[in-house]
């Protein structure tokens, strides 16, 4: 840590001690967050999420291919993120590196897990030929909390995708014209805690990630449960953080919920 | 591939390897065993087997990573091709990219990083066979090798799961309580902190079950703690037990 981040560290700690933050907002307070699906035509389903700065753009793209061998009757969920170079300073061209695979991962945990897409009925031959399902998130600008914001836009995106017609002619797929929509169950919300000194505080921005000690994201399925679970970060959290963690995960998952009608 | 079986638990509340639901598995451990390396730890936790060894704190490379005020800790974890049922590519798969990070970040918060500026600590896993709660088994095995190579820790690293499989909540799954059951929450923690250095879960929990599998995979993680601790005694044990004979025959 830097001379500068230890005395930023210091500042932001002193002021949660007041229940507060540096651009003002409550330690369980979000950010403003918006939402917009649709935008990519190209893409079979799309969706952009403002989360204060950060924003996220999300697309889907449906192809056929062949199911892994474990799963003969379920279609293929791909989940992939690309840290865009000019969303930060710190951001270059490349291979993907650990942020964005443990990005990806989390997010494609939180569809996964929760069960969201129904996989069966994207099977055209058992074993054979099954819908493959992409998700790309793209970061477009990184002001923190890339994992609340890129879970929400994929969802988002999923159930705004697309799937094409299709019919089985002599044994050949014929896509037909015209789409139904993708078969989805739940919509999982994925909820983050950062943990500064001993409190915790949701939705960290850019200043708070890199002063941060530990992260832990909960996907919160619609019924309340947990689906999903990542700790992130140099730092530790006592089991009593960790269950308070998921208690506000719970209860922040729940408004997000009804903000975006879900 | 193999058959899923129907069942998890048996009527008298056994699981398929007859373990009780709050059950380890039998674990060895055993430290020193690379002579190559700063410090190195073999673990042996049901089917899995796992070496974990440590170089440094050594020169950065590359260079430009250095930290002026903290050491660099890296971390590779990797399983051999032959190390599960289906061949796996030698080529680090992403799974393995997430695992490396996330158990980097579990033994950070044990080691004074700060006494040694300027250099990297490398930490390498090499799973040779596996049989679910690899990244558990690793984490505890690499934190011995650690405490082997002499670097200042704050506590060791014991790393356990809990899961959920048939609606019940047990302890340490193995590879097809994983995959077919409903639920896995490795933890790794620091005891004597009180700690939790690795959260993670996939499967769906209510508020309640997670926190009863928390809970069940700290007791786990205190258990594994004893074993872990004997085997770092015992290489030492033995050290002190070479010296004194080869002092017995210089009196000789």
């Amino acid at each position: 840590m830097s001379v500068i981040t230890k005395v930023k560290r210091r500042q932001i700690e002193q002021l949660i001690e007041k229940n507060s933050r540096l651009d003002g907002r409550g330690p369980l307070e979000y950010r403003e967050m918006k939402l917009e699906q649709g935008l990519i035509e190209r893409a079979e389903g799309s969706a952009r999420v403002l989360l204060g700065k950060t924003e996220v753009v999300v697309g889907t793209k449906i192809e056929t291919g062949e199911p892994f061998p474990d799963t003969p009757n379920e279609g293929v969920l791909t989940v992939n993120a690309e840290l865009v170079p000019f969303a930060s300073p710190g951001y270059e061209p490349g291979p993907p590196d650990e942020n964005s695979i443990e990005l990806a991962r989390i997010v494609d945990r939180g569809i996964r897990e929760s069960k969201m897409i129904d996989t069966e009925k994207l099977v055209i031959e058992p074993g054979k030929k099954v819908f493959v399902v992409f998700v790309d998130v793209y970061v477009l600008n990184y002001d923190g909390n890339l994992i609340d914001a890129s879970a929400l836009a994929a969802v988002a995106a999923l159930s705004n995708t697309k799937m094409p017609k299709y019919e089985i002619e002599e044994g050949e797929i014929k896509i037909k014209s015209g789409y139904e929509q993708l078969p989805l169950r739940k919509h999982p919300i994925t909820v983050t805690c950062a943990k500064i000194g001993n409190k915790l505080l949701v939705d960290p921005w850019l200043e708070e990630e890199q002063v941060m000690d530990a992260r832990i994201s909960f996907a919160i399925d619609d019924d309340g449960n947990i689906c999903a679970i990542q700790k992130g970060g140099s730092g530790f959290l006592e089991p009593s953080q960790v269950f308070e963690a998921a208690k506000i995960a719970k209860e922040k998952a729940k408004e997000l919920r009804k903000k975006v009608n879900w | 591939m193999n058959e899923k079986p129907e069942k998890l638990i048996d009527k008298k509340g056994l699981r398929l390897d007859g373990r009780k639901p709050d059950e380890l598995r039998p674990i060895k451990m055993e430290v020193g065993v690379i002579s190559n390396a700063n410090g190195s730890a073999y673990i042996e936790w049901g089917k899995n087997k796992i070496v974990a060894a440590v170089y440094g704190p050594r020169e950065v490379h590359p260079k430009h990573l250095a930290l002026q005020d903290s050491t660099v800790l890296k971390c590779r974890y990797h399983m051999a091709s032959f190390s599960v049922q289906e061949r796996k590519s030698p080529a680090p798969s992403r799974r393995e990219i997430e695992l490396s990070k996330v158990i980097r970040e579990s033994l950070e918060p044990a080691i004074f990083m700060e006494y040694y500026p300027r250099t990297m600590i490398d930490v390498f896993i090499e799973v040779l066979q596996a049989d679910g709660g690899t990244r558990c088994a690793s984490i505890t095995a690499a934190s011995l090798a650690l405490a082997d190579s002499g670097i200042p820790m704050r506590d060791l690293v014991v790393a356990c799961a809990a899961g959920k499989i048939e609606n019940t909540v047990v302890l340490d799954l193995f590879d097809t309580e994983d995959k077919v059951g409903s639920a896995d929450v490795p933890v790794a923690m620091m005891p004597n902190l009180n700690a939790i250095t690795l959260l993670q879960m996939d499967g769906i929990l209510t508020y309640e079950e997670f926190e009863k599998a928390v809970n069940m995979a700290i007791e786990g993680c205190k258990t594994v703690y004893a074993v872990q601790k004997e085997a770092l005694k015992a290489k030492y044990v033995t050290v002190k037990g070479e010296e004194e004979s080869q002092e017995e025959e210089v009196e000789e």
